[in-house]
């Protein structure tokens, strides 16, 4: 493993008296694919909440990119270069495909209320590469010819490529995706399978929840697996499939 | 000493009505996520048919504790008809539609009922028969009148009803399931038509009864009436955590006691300054303090973000 | 070119019309000179329709701004009166726009947007009248009403933004009550706004020597006072929907528009939302404050019963019968809600008279009563407005249920 992007150390969350996630570590390398799998209610999303922002945890923290991550604001983390996408998609259903990816510029972009009011050159240049950046990652995902439809009138696997499309857009170090193959046809997950892999030979970090065990088997270049909010195994997929511990989770022992 | 028990009170017999309007509020809200604008109206011609019904029955000869009962029952049936006509004509067929659509027909149907109500009862502010005989007490320094002691009883033996059949009865349990997730309840056979009605009529009958209390507490009913009552009932329903009964009947009753006591004591607290005119602010500052730190309401659900 | 537009737009005004001569000919039986208004009047509105209807072009565009220099003279064949109606259409535009930012871009229910509409008026009213002596010159007093209701703004939004929708819009609803009690009541002990009385004698816009109160002789022709706001509110209008255009095709409208969306999702992209939610309130109630100060000085009189609950919620009801979030269709529930009523108001007395002989009900409450069923036949039948923007018809075509959370 190279460079360490993220080490989360002893994660904690709870929800009253249910432990979501118990003292969770782990390291995720620059440049891999990093699968995180594990039956449901497991905390896989719970983990993805804290380390987005969404939750606050309850112990522990991330760092990230040598730096601490401040668990108290979402935008904050899309700043820092962490962008995600959803479990359940999460679209801004009324807006165009291209407006998504758009919006996702936000934070690279610095154009306020004066500049679009007076719309200066400032403002019109940085307008000009919003647009040509969005048209440019619709093109990336291969759904370029869907840019003026709204979101919530794409097809289920082009809303997910959407999503991922709206996450690029932030240009993270660090793209966390959540089941993104569920509800996916044989042929759709091999084209989101390309896709993954073509993000990361660009240069994105890649951590991925999962339930297609064999997507991420064959995706990913480290896998871990969470039961019961506890970290079960961290290790190349090759051992965590055949990890005795792996397989009572998943068979319910 | 005695002022403040005199406040309590007042609080409390305002409270209890504020209580029984905010659960009108609180019981639509729940089940369908709707601000009932027209509810203070509803509450407004309970009060109006009351006066009319009794005038009527006195003019006949019937003597007045009889006119008073069935005033009360053509109030209570009355507005469960209206109440019902509301939902069937004015919102169902707005179950799909924008989430301000049916807020903006509910502001229309508070319009056409404020004005369909002064066509009928006139501008002027009609007095409200005597139902009850005048019997004061005194406990502690403190007058109160048997209207009061009726008012909070009568509120407290409804609320207790309302509460058993919501936790006791097959419609209870239907509307508690609607309430939690409405598509989900009708897959499993719930009849939301039927569970929506329900919640309109009870809601109506219970504002029907308050509007009684109101005329026979203040002795004077306006068509206007229902406005600031209605207002300040939501108020109390959102103080408490919408979509929360309980909620909305301790909200309702701590609203009245803010009031009455902000209103005997404001003088002294602010120096002279702010005068009892400013009773109307209370349930306001009261409401936008509480949200602040209890931003679902002093009872309600917390509902984070879920992602 | 949006060829779809042009057909409900004309029938609109169609109707619109219809209902004004309809309504005219009860009030003015046989006067020849108000029904020759009445005509140009209807043929105003249809070259209107037309011009919107094409509006992408120069010649649209043109047509349109024809309509809109010649309204305020033609109008005033019929009487001044009319005219004001006129103004007043333009400011409720003019606010309705300015609450659209709030409620149709950032999806923030605004149940108290009066207030800022009061502040504004009463700022001007203060600065500019008697009542302390202060007479300011308009550049002064119009960004500094902006200015202080945009600080009321900030002030209510930044306890009360994390709220949920329907929470958020009881707070704002209570906040404008506050507002208006304060006014009510704070002439005493030191007298600031004069209690229920309101303040009077307040100075009418002037810019350099030119008073756009009276009448004033150019090339001419008499230009009445309300014919002179007409053409001040039209421009301050025009600018108003510039900024709205703007707004809402930059960086910071799709931002406000993907909270109205998904506010966790616009969190997961970087969107502060709590610091535009803000902004949204401060813009809308900059625009509130500036409509307020025109409107204290036009009437020249403010007293705290203009500001009550009922006008937010017709402000509120302007943008979504007209179609929320969508420019051309605030204008439109603006323009019609704000004259609507004063038809009526002319319309529904003589109209009886005429129809039975006599006076069956009361004229005002007949008035409001149609009102009120306005609302809801529109939104029984056009739930998404009159005039909703491309996408929302869509919307409603395919059908969608709303989830609650």
């Amino acid at each position: 493993m190279s460079e360490i992007l993220l080490q989360a150390t002893a994660v904690a969350k709870h929800f009253g008296g249910i432990k979501a996630l118990r003292d969770v570590s782990l390291a995720i390398g620059r440049g891999e694919i990093y699968g995180l799998i594990g039956p449901n209610g497991a905390g896989k999303t719970t983990f993805f909440n804290c380390l987005t922002g969404l939750y606050v945890p309850d112990g522990g923290g991330f760092t990230f990119a040598g730096a601490p991550l401040l668990a108290d604001a979402p935008h904050r983390a899309a700043a820092r270069g962490i962008a995600r996408t959803f479990q359940n998609i999460r679209l801004f259903a009324n807006m165009t495909a291209l407006e998504n990816v758009m919006v996702g510029r936000h934070v690279r972009t610095r154009a306020g209320v004066f500049g679009a009011i007076l719309q200066n050159a400032a403002t019109r240049a940085e307008e000009a590469a919003i647009r040509q950046k969005a048209i440019d990652l619709l093109h990336y995902v291969r759904i370029e010819d869907r840019a003026d439809d709204l979101a919530k009138n794409l097809s289920y696997g082009d809303q997910r490529r959407l999503e991922i499309a709206r996450a690029l857009a932030s240009e993270p170090q660090l793209l966390c995706l959540d089941e993104p193959a569920a509800g996916m046809n044989a042929t759709e997950t091999e084209g989101l399978r390309d896709l993954i892999d073509g993000i990361r030979r660009d240069g994105t970090t890649i951590l991925l929840i999962e339930h297609d065990v064999k997507l991420v088997m064959g995706l990913c270049d480290r896998v871990a697996v969470l039961d019961y909010g506890a970290l079960v195994i961290e290790d190349v997929p090759a051992v965590v499939q055949k990890d005795q511990r792996v397989i009572e989770a998943y068979l319910g022992a | 000493m005695d002022i403040f028990l005199q406040q309590i009170i007042n609080g409390l017999v305002q409270g209890s009505i504020y209580a029984l309007v905010a659960l009108g509020y609180t019981m639509v809200y729940g089940i369908m996520g709707l601000i009932n604008f027209a509810h203070g109206e509803v509450v407004m011609i309970g009060t109006l048919v009351t006066i009319s019904v009794v005038g009527l029955l006195v003019k006949l000869g019937v003597p007045l504790a009889l006119a008073g009962v069935a005033g009360l029952l053509a109030a209570v049936a009355v507005c469960m008809a209206l109440g019902w006509s509301l939902e069937r004509i004015a919102y169902r067929p707005l179950r799909n539609a924008p989430r301000l659509t049916p807020l903006i027909t509910a502001i229309g149907m508070s319009i056409i009922l404020q004005n369909l109500a002064m066509m009928i009862w006139g501008r002027n502010y009609l007095t409200f028969p005597k139902l009850l005989p005048q019997v004061d007490f005194e406990f502690a320094g403190a007058n109160f009148t048997a209207v009061q002691v009726i008012i909070v009883l009568v509120s407290a033996l409804t609320m207790g009803g309302l509460l058993l059949l919501v936790y006791r009865t097959k419609l209870g349990m239907a509307m508690r399931a609607t309430s939690q997730n409405l598509q989900v309840a009708s897959l499993m056979g719930v009849n939301i038509n039927r569970v929506i009605a329900a919640a309109f009529v009870i809601g109506s009958a219970l504002g029907a009864l308050a509007g009684v209390m109101v005329g026979t507490y203040y002795e004077i009913a306006h068509y206007q009436m229902g406005f600031m009552l209605g207002l300040k009932a939501f108020t109390a329903a959102v103080l408490g955590g919408i979509g929360n009964l309980a909620g909305a009947m301790l909200g309702g009753i701590l609203l009245g006691l803010i009031e009455a006591l902000g209103a005997g004591y404001i003088g002294d607290l602010t120096g002279g300054f702010l005068g009892s005119h400013y009773q109307d602010i209370f349930a306001f500052v009261v409401l936008i303090v509480v949200l602040m730190f209890k931003p679902s309401g002093l009872f309600g659900e917390k509902t984070g973000d879920r992602a | 070119m949006k060829k779809a537009l042009s057909a409900p737009n004309l029938i609109i005004f169609g109707v619109l019309m219809f209902a004004f001569v309809v309504l005219q000919l009860g009030l003015f039986p046989g006067n020849y000179p108000m029904k020759l208004t009445i005509l140009y009047l209807l043929a105003l509105c249809a070259l209107f329709g037309l011009g919107m209807s094409f509006r992408q072009h120069l010649a649209g565009k043109l047509l349109i701004a024809a309509v809109l220099v010649v309204l305020p003279f033609v109008s005033a064949t019929a009487g001044q009166a009319w005219v004001r109606i006129l103004d007043f259409a333009i400011l409720y535009a003019f606010l309705a726009l300015g609450l659209n930012i709030v409620v149709g871009l950032a999806g923030l229910l605004d149940l108290g947007y009066v207030a800022f509409y009061a502040v504004g008026a009463y700022t001007w009213a203060l600065l500019a009248s008697p009542h302390f002596g202060l007479h300011l010159p308009f550049w002064v007093i119009l960004p500094t009403g902006a200015l202080v209701a945009c600080c009321f703004g900030v002030l209510l939004g930044s306890p009360t933004l994390k709220l949920r929708g329907d929470y958020l819009a009881i707070v704002t609803l209570g906040f404008g009550e506050i507002v208006r009690i304060f006014m009510n009541n704070l002439n005493a002990p030191i007298n600031i706004t004069n209690g229920p009385q309101g303040i009077t004698l307040i100075d009418p816009v002037a810019i350099g020597g030119f008073k756009f109160s009276g009448a004033t002789q150019i090339f001419g022709y008499t230009l009445s006072g309300p014919q002179k706001y007409y053409f001040l509110l039209l421009v301050l209008a025009i600018l108003v929907v510039i900024i709205n255009q703007r707004l809402q095709n930059s960086r910071i409208g799709r931002a406000w528009q993907a909270i109205r969306e998904d506010e966790v999702a616009a969190k997961a992209v970087g969107i502060n939302t709590r610091n535009l939610k803000l902004l949204a309130f401060a813009m809308g109630a900059s625009f509130g404050g500036m409509a307020g100060g025109v409107f204290a000085a036009m009437q020249g009189f403010v007293s705290p019963e203009s500001f009550s609950l009922n006008e937010s919620i017709m402000i509120l009801a302007m943008v979504v019968l007209g179609g929320m979030g969508h420019i051309p269709g605030v204008i439109l529930g603006a323009v019609l809600l704000s004259i609507l009523p004063e038809v009526l108001r002319y319309g529904v007395g003589p109209l009886q008279t005429q129809l039975f002989g006599k006076m069956l009900v009361d004229p005002e409450s007949l008035r409001l009563l149609v009102f009120g069923l306005a609302l809801v036949l529109v939104m029984r039948f056009k739930p998404a407005g009159l005039w909703p923007s491309p996408e929302r018809q869509r919307e409603l075509v395919e059908g969608r249920t709303e989830v609650k959370p």
